[in-house]
């Protein structure tokens, strides 16, 4: 199935998690906030947040600013 | 220095410092040690394959909290969701709150920005707004329960100093709360300006990341932060028009 993370589109295994696409990009575990669908994933859900077809990923970090 | 106390925070340092415009992290960490700021801000951007842990593992070595910001957002959900994804990164309740209604000007759209310190406070988040240098919004937004209210000297980057000192002056006079002069400093004398005319604190990013020297001018902001609030405590004398000798009559 596709899914879009931070607008590039993915083709992932059916049921993929939060936590796997994350693990699969090497996205560290600390600093970072996900949403899906413009909903804060909290990181203790990531494992049994699974993506449906069409899910929007978005993952931020801190950068320098302000 | 008192400590001042923003959202339940003591901070020894009244300057707050930003990380924007800095022309590599060895820069920044200099200026942020020379400055002597406890609080800093960050921005919320999207996440780079690749991008290494930088300006979060800096301010943590340096034991400086982060404070994020929601620049670039021009809307109260935008503004609301980007504030919640900084919670959930960086463990923090604080947020400088900044909806912004266009890119020319930078300045704070005012019915935005109190719909979102609204839900945020709501939310329970510690909502440090970056407002226009209205008297009547700043009572708004510490009415809403923002915990200080941040208004701008000058628009963002500009480094034209303050430019309606009487208008901050009326904000510090009324506020129940701390007042930050957030953005427009320039130069020393403007950040000690602000701390005369009763602010609680100073942030500034750009005066000291853009500077030639950024160290030196960060030590300069610290000392005249310092000065200028010892300045503000100490009592100035009445402006008088003719002259008053200070030495004895010769006679």
């Amino acid at each position: 199935m596709d899914v879009w993370l931070n607008d590039d589109r993915r083709d992932v295994p059916s049921g993929t998690t939060v936590a796997a696409l994350m693990a699969e990009h090497g996205v560290p575990e600390r600093g970072v906030a996900v949403a899906v669908d413009g909903a804060v994933v909290p990181r203790a859900a990531w494992a049994a947040t699974a993506l449906v077809e069409g899910s929007r990923v978005e993952v931020l970090t801190a950068v320098q600013g302000g | 220095m008192d400590p001042l106390v923003i959202g339940g925070r003591k901070l020894g340092s009244r300057l707050i410092m930003g990380t924007g415009g800095a022309a590599n992290l060895a820069v920044l960490e200099r200026a942020l040690v020379a400055s002597g700021t406890e609080l800093t801000t960050v921005a919320m951007r999207r996440l780079d394959a690749g991008g290494g842990p930088g300006v979060l593992a800096l301010l943590e070595r340096l034991g400086i909290e982060a404070l994020p910001n929601t620049a670039g957002c021009r809307t109260a959900a935008e503004a609301v969701h980007t504030a919640r994804m900084a919670r959930e990164a960086l463990a923090t309740d604080l947020v400088k709150l900044e909806v912004v209604a266009d890119e020319r000007t930078l300045l704070p759209d005012p019915i935005e920005l109190l719909d979102a310190a609204e839900q945020l406070v709501d939310d329970g988040f510690t909502v440090l707004p970056y407002t226009n240098d209205d008297p009547v919004l700043a009572t708004k937004l510490a009415e809403a329960g923002c915990a200080a209210v941040m208004p701008l000297g000058a628009p963002i980057g500009t480094g034209l100093g303050i430019r309606n000192p009487h208008n901050i002056e009326m904000i510090t006079a009324a506020s129940p709360v701390p007042v930050v002069l957030d953005a427009g400093i320039g130069t020393a004398s403007e950040a000690a300006q602000a701390m005369e005319l009763g602010c609680d604190a100073v942030l500034l990013a750009t005066a000291v990341t853009r500077a030639s020297d950024p160290e030196a001018m960060a030590t300069a902001m610290r000392l005249a932060v310092e000065a200028g609030h010892l300045a503000h405590g100490a009592g100035r004398i009445p402006r008088r028009f003719w002259a008053q000798a200070s030495s004895p009559g010769s006679e």
